[in-house]
């Protein structure tokens, strides 16, 4: 048993278009201080995937099944209000949307104190002294005097920064941070990373960490995802992924990355663009999604759908006409 | 904020000292003698002439306005031509009336009106919805003075529940007071608690769906923490706007509401004095309500900035 387990994940949602299936069948465990990374392209379901884990999913319209246990308890059927004392404690989040996750109307030391007062029975002084130590070690300068500052005082950095601080606060169990060096400059970029990789020492704190970023997964992560189309194209250890990767996307992502990025310093190297379109997530084919963009496709990729199978230790990818084991990307 | 807010009064002065001029010249521009038409139509020459001599009436018109300043800051608001008490004595025994009035009004309105619209934004497309916004519609859509009189029918007359009309002061009989104003409280309330349940749903609704409130349920907040305290303070400032917007309707329906029910209100005292050319009294109320509606935009304008750290923050950095 893993520290999070999640098994046959999958998430659609009810909308006035029909129903959009926005993750398939997806399985993944995460071992304590362990940093998983999700990539793919945008709208491939990565969001949807971590949310997931703490129930974050618009509840009317979400439709979910499959397994999500933490430390080995179900938290697709717990009830809401223990989910509630999950939240924040053992899993918490940084969103993707620095500019407009944090409250307008509140100070930030306000925002940082309300969850250590809500999962740690601080008092106010206690949670507000809490707050101050949480801003310097997301790297704030000044923290006694931002903590009672408006969200709209600070740049996109400093908010993203607040949010880490919130989501670390309660030391969790399993921390979600979606694309949280995104909004960043290189060099604080830098030092999120840090954060991250001290919390994990420290704390043994596992990471999902969702990232457009290859060379973020590089520098990081221990484990990838590759998710296409709402399903995992390939999964393996980072240093056997960029190795060895196998599926015909994977293989199309590392080969466009322009090989200086790779090796040379911090830059913005994103997930570049192979031509073709994505298939919607209104209908979901039988065959491999990936076919009308693969360079390897052959007749029979149409006619069932590639499961995920083992090339390696720990290493999954969902092709039936892979990339050689040999072959460079 | 102090900056922010000594600006804001300093503006309020400045609009009052526009009105007192703009009610002083109003007066003057009607034909005839000024000193007649305050005294009234049918005054005896010797309180005419009083009335010059004290108001200063053949002096130049700068004179005059400055005499009519101190006069009025020294609570001296000439006399009714009616009765030929002093103003400030009539004032004294309608005002109370109307602020009773439209304070109960306003509390009954901001209770039910902002808690049903809560209510109709978590509930969004289910039952308490669909009540709230239905009789939020029915609120806009019928008219005070027959939701009134139907007021009266039902529980006046048929139920005898209620006294029909009139009014008796708090001091001297409390029930009786409440007792009389129930029907006039709600048939002026209902109108605002509508306003503000439309306006307080939607605000709220706006607010519910915002990346913040994805945070707060993030924290294990329980959700009436996520509701009351973070989607509502940025649906306060909302609220506070209508609020502000809806003073003239407010004073409106007062005049109006005191008709029906025949309180001897202010609403009652300008009828009155409006209908039997009493210039006095019409000069009184008009700088009331002048200073009723700018005290009131000013409280609505600090009440604001207070919700709105932008507009706070801002007003005290730079002046
Ligand atoms: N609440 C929702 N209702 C309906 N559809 C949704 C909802 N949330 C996400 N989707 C859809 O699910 C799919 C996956 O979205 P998701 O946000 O997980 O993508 P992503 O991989 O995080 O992309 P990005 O990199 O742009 O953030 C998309 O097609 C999206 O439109
Ligand atoms: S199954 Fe076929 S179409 Fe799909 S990725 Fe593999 S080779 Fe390409
Ligand atoms: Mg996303």
């Amino acid at each position: 048993m893993s520290l999070l387990d999640v098994t046959d994940l999958t998430v659609g949602f009810d909308t006035e278009d029909g129903h959009v299936h926005a993750v398939k069948e997806i399985s993944f465990s995460l071992e304590e201080g362990e940093i998983l990374a999700l990539c793919g392209e945008s709208g491939c379901g990565k969001t949807v995937t971590a949310m997931a884990v703490p129930r974050l999913l618009p509840p009317h319209t979400t439709r979910l099944s499959g397994s999500i246990r933490l430390g080995g308890r179900e938290l697709t059927t717990l009830p809401e209000p223990l989910m509630r004392q999950v939240r924040g404690s053992e899993v918490s989040v940084v969103f993707q949307e620095p500019m407009t996750s944090l409250n307008p109307s509140f100070t930030v030391g306000f925002q940082i104190a309300e969850v250590l007062r809500r999962h740690e029975n601080l008092s106010r002084a206690a949670a507000r002294g809490r707050a101050v130590e949480l801003l310097e070690l997301v790297g704030i300068p000044a923290p006694a005097q931002r903590i009672k500052e408006y969200p709209h005082q600070l740049s996109g950095g400093m908010r993203q920064r607040v949010m880490i601080a919130i989501a670390v606060a309660c030391s969790p169990r399993v921390l979600i941070a979606d694309e949280p060096t995104t909004a960043l400059d290189v060099t604080i970029q830098a030092g999120v990373l840090d954060v991250f990789r001290d919390l994990r020492d420290r704390l043994g704190t596992a990471i999902i960490l969702i990232t457009h970023d290859l060379g973020v997964v590089a520098d990081i992560a221990d484990r990838a995802v590759v998710m296409y189309a709402g399903r995992a194209a390939e999964q393996a250890p980072v240093e056997e992924l960029f190795a060895r990767p196998r599926h015909p996307y994977t293989l199309g992502l590392m080969r466009a990355l322009p090989a200086a990025a790779v090796a040379g310093p911090a830059g913005r190297r994103r997930l570049a663009e192979i031509p073709g379109m994505v298939p919607s997530p209104l209908t979901d084919p039988d065959g491999c999604a990936f076919h009308a963009r693969c360079p390897r496709r052959q007749d029979d990729c149409l006619a069932a759908r590639p499961p995920l199978v083992r090339h390696g230790p720990a290493h999954l990818a969902a092709c039936f006409h892979p990339g050689h084991p040999g072959e460079q990307p | 904020m102090t900056w922010f807010i000594l600006r804001r009064c300093g503006a309020a002065v400045m609009v009052l000292l526009l009105g007192s001029v703009l009610i002083f010249l109003g007066v003057r521009a009607l034909p005839g003698d000024p000193a007649v038409v305050m005294a009234g139509e049918d005054a005896s020459p010797a309180l005419v002439a009083a009335i010059r001599e004290e108001y200063g009436l053949d002096q130049p018109l700068p004179v005059q306005y400055v005499e009519y300043l101190r006069q009025t800051l020294s609570g001296n608001l000439g006399r009714s031509t009616q009765d030929q008490l002093p103003v400030t004595t009539i004032l004294a025994e309608r005002l109370p009336v109307t602020l009773e009035l439209t304070a109960l009004a306003m509390l009954v309105a901001i209770t039910v009106g902002v808690l049903a619209g809560i209510v109709a934004a978590v509930r969004r497309g289910r039952l308490a919805d669909y009540v709230a916004t239905g009789f939020g519609l029915a609120g806009l859509s019928v008219p005070p003075f027959w939701l009134g009189l139907l007021a009266i029918l039902l529980f006046s007359v048929t139920l005898r529940w209620l006294p029909a009309s009139g009014y008796v002061p708090f001091t001297e009989d409390p029930v009786g007071n409440l007792q009389r104003m129930v029907l006039p409280t709600l048939v002026l309330g209902m109108g605002f608690a509508a306003v503000l349940m439309r306006q307080t749903r939607s605000a709220m609704l706006s607010a519910l769906s915002a990346d913040y409130i994805r945070t707060a349920r993030s924290k294990g907040l329980p959700e009436r923490a996520v509701v009351g305290v973070h989607a509502l303070r940025n649906s306060l400032t909302t609220v506070v706007t209508v609020l502000g917007l809806q003073l003239g309707a407010l004073i409106s329906g007062a005049v109006v509401t005191e008709q029906i029910f025949v309180i001897p209100g202010f609403g009652k005292l300008t009828v009155d004095a409006v209908l039997t050319r009493n210039y006095p009294v019409i000069q009184a109320v008009v700088l009331v309500t002048v200073t009723a509606y700018v005290v009131i935009n000013l409280l609505v304008d600090i009440a604001y900035a207070f919700l709105n750290p932008r507009i706070r923050l801002s007003g005290a950095s730079h002046g």
